[in-house]
């Protein structure tokens, strides 16, 4: 085990958990709001496809990215319409988002089927770049990664510091009393829910731009159903949700490790273990879902409208 | 401007009427779909919707592709109705058709009477094991089913691919990721002479009375309504919530996994790393559409395989990716959720001279 196998560990790492972090953001937020959107994965890959076909065109990444992120929130505002307005069970409405955006997704991105992109660049910093082991990880990604740690800051400071970020956790631990006292919980549910669209679609982007710089079908490969999972593994904290990001996305590289080893496994059988790390995590979590409960929002996936 | 106002009861017609205007509003968004990527949208509906059942051969196939679809969603539907969000039809599928495919193998070149039953069986086994874990971390150690059954779904088709490009690999196969084909013996055999109609659509006619009787006739079938409209009612008469959950998993693992055996020992003929064009998803949509009723389940059930006919039509005729389907899917879910809000809530136009008017009911109804 030499010291540039770890290096490169380390720096895959956080590329891998990048798209986790992006989309567990947006998600904890929105479930902080009081609604549980279960349509991540369906909004990545329109996030995924719109972006690749923005840069294959255009050439551009700026576009890109900013075109990922709407496609995310067009798509999460046909599940706040149907969610919200209409007062449908959330979870069988993301389930619908998640379904819809696979087949959209696909369908769009058909002609583009395995066509390929130059990889979004990373920015080194050169001297910063050369530390020992971590250099690398920390001073030599691309701008997304970069991104990410500040939306990572942001939302810390949103929670913490802010109004309106309790504005958000008062409609999602007991709306009535946020509604009374005059908060309009369906827009912050409504913005919540767009905030976590952009998210997923610039997480969506990111894999499809900058990770593996090709469109296929599927390509999310149930990241955005990860992600929820992550989101309550960091008991709904934005510092749990960058470290529980990073664990997977180290859990999702093993195989490089493997490699490194010299130990030879199926790399089908490899592709299970970030599922299994879910499994795993979820199995534990549970072991004390009481104390689990008190982070939890109260209100959340409950549906809920004004009624005075 | 619209408004919701809350029903004093749910509403018995709009919960049958739902369903109906759903899939009337996903044909006219289809019309609208068609329209814009510039074909007739008439012609266009009549190539997905009507052209594939033309003919007895294209009925026969829509009756094909309906016995996973069916199998999956009567299991869903047990599922659903004691609230318990099962995911993982999908996944159970693929795991029944991988174990399945393992016993099916053992009797390549034999004529025995046994090596179809026994392939069915150990699909059911597959299936129920599969959802069995599931139900195990659900009720002993209090795991969010959704995310579980999701996450099993993804480990079962990464296991089938690894072992249809290992293990269950056929040797003399040219090193394609295919299993050897099944003998004639473990085959499902055809009721009809020229048709792939198999054996396949008893087992749904079967599964079909026993759901329906089990769900209006027997005590269990009971109790897992009452759990599924109120769980205090059924802790209070004494139902146990955990045997309940148990079962309907279970249950719906075994449907799920017979209808992998089915697939891989009908249709296919062998093992393939696809096996399923996300039939245990489309059984969730089927399983809602059909109101979680063993024959409102069937109907959608024949519903959804047209689309998906449909949807290899599209690609046929029209040149369009038969990834239309999913888009079909999608659509036919949101608008089903849509319309349900009727069945609990009238629309009111709003205006301002009636502000005055306070609506009889302004409770907010009870969610879930």
């Amino acid at each position: 085990m030499d010291m540039d196998l770890i290096t490169n560990i380390l720096y895959a790492a956080i590329r891998t958990g990048t798209p986790l972090l992006l989309v567990a953001l947006g998600e904890m937020i929105c479930e902080k709001s009081g609604v549980l959107n279960l349509g991540q994965e369906g909004m990545m890959l329109l996030g995924a496809v719109a972006g690749f076909i923005a840069v294959y065109h255009t050439d551009s990444f700026m576009l890109g990215f900013v075109i990922a992120a709407l496609s995310g929130v067009l798509a999460s505002l046909i599940f706040a319409f149907v969610a919200l307005n209409f007062n449908a069970t959330q979870v069988a409405t993301g389930l619908a988002l998640t379904i819809f955006g696979t087949g959209l997704s696909a369908f769009i991105g058909s002609d583009y089927e395995g066509k390929t992109i130059t990889a979004l660049p990373t920015i080194g910093f050169e001297t910063l770049a050369g530390i020992p082991l971590i250099g690398k990880a920390l001073f030599a990604q691309d701008a997304i990664v970069y991104f990410s740690w500040i939306m990572v800051i942001a939302c810390y400071l949103f929670f913490r510091h802010h109004r309106a970020g309790l504005a958000v956790r008062a409609s999602g631990e007991n709306p009535d009393v946020g509604s009374n006292l005059g908060l309009p919980v369906m827009r912050i549910r409504y913005c919540a829910v767009m905030f976590g669209g952009a998210m997923a679609g610039l997480a969506g982007g990111y894999l499809s731009i900058a990770y593996t710089p090709l469109w296929t079908e599927g390509m999310t490969a149930g990241k955005g159903w990860i992600a929820l999972a992550l989101v309550v593994f960091a008991s709904w904290r934005v510092e749990r949700v960058m470290l529980g990001a990073y664990l997977f996305g180290f859990a999702s590289i093993m195989h490089l490790f493997a490699q490194g080893l010299g130990i030879s496994v199926s790399s089908n059988l490899l592709a299970i273990l970030p599922y299994a790390a879910t499994l795993l995590v979820l199995i534990m979590l549970s072991k004390n879902s009481e104390k689990l409960k008190l982070f939890e929002p109260m209100a959340l996936g409950k549906p809920w409208h004004k009624t005075k | 401007m619209l408004k919701l106002e809350a029903r004093p009861h749910a509403s018995a017609y709009w919960s049958y009427l739902s369903p109906i205007l759903a899939v009337v509003l996903t044909l006219i968004t289809g019309a609208i779909l068609f329209s814009s990527l510039g074909e007739d949208p008439l012609e266009a509906l009549y190539i997905f919707f009507i052209s594939p059942v033309s003919d007895w051969y294209g009925i026969s196939e829509l009756l094909v592709k309906c016995i996973p679809i069916l199998l999956c969603a009567y299991g869903l539907s047990l599922c659903y109705r004691a609230s318990v969000w099962n995911i993982g039809a999908e996944g159970q599928l693929l795991m029944g058709g991988l174990i399945a495919s393992t016993m099916a193998l053992q009797f390549v070149d034999s004529e025995s009477l046994w090596a179809m039953p026994l392939t069915m069986i150990m699909g059911i086994v597959g299936g129920a094991a599969w959802a069995g874990i599931a139900a195990f971390l659900k009720l002993k150690m209090n795991t969010n089913e959704i995310l579980v059954t999701i996450m099993m779904n993804y480990i079962a088709l990464n296991l089938l691919v690894w072992a249809v490009h290992g293990p269950l690999k056929d040797p003399h196969g040219f090193n394609f990721p295919e299993s050897a084909l099944f003998a004639e013996s473990t085959l499902l055999p055809v009721l009809f002479e020229g048709t792939r109609l198999h054996l396949g659509l008893v087992f749904v006619l079967l599964a079909l009375a026993v759901i329906w009787v089990f769900i209006s006739k027997t005590f269990l079938g009971f109790q897992i309504q009452v759990l599924g409209l109120d769980k205090s009612a059924a802790k209070m008469a004494g139902f146990s919530q955990t045997k309940l959950a148990a079962l309907v998993l279970v249950v719906c693992g075994g449907l799920a996994g017979i209808a992998g055996a089915i697939e891989v020992a009908g249709p296919i003929g062998q093992l393939v790393p696809v096996i399923s064009p996300g039939y245990g998803y489309a059984a969730i949509i089927v399983a809602f559409l059909g109101r979680l009723h063993p024959l409102g389940i069937t109907l959608a059930g024949l519903l959804m395989a047209l689309i998906y006919m449909g949807g290899e039509m599209a690609q046929i005729s029209l040149a369009l990716p038969s990834a239309i389907t999913g888009i079909f899917q999608g659509l036919i879910l949101f608008y089903l959720l849509s319309c349900d809000v009727l069945i609990r809530y009238r629309l009111r136009f709003k205006s301002a001279g009636l502000k005055a008017v306070k609506p009889i009911i302004s409770t907010q109804a009870e969610g879930q």
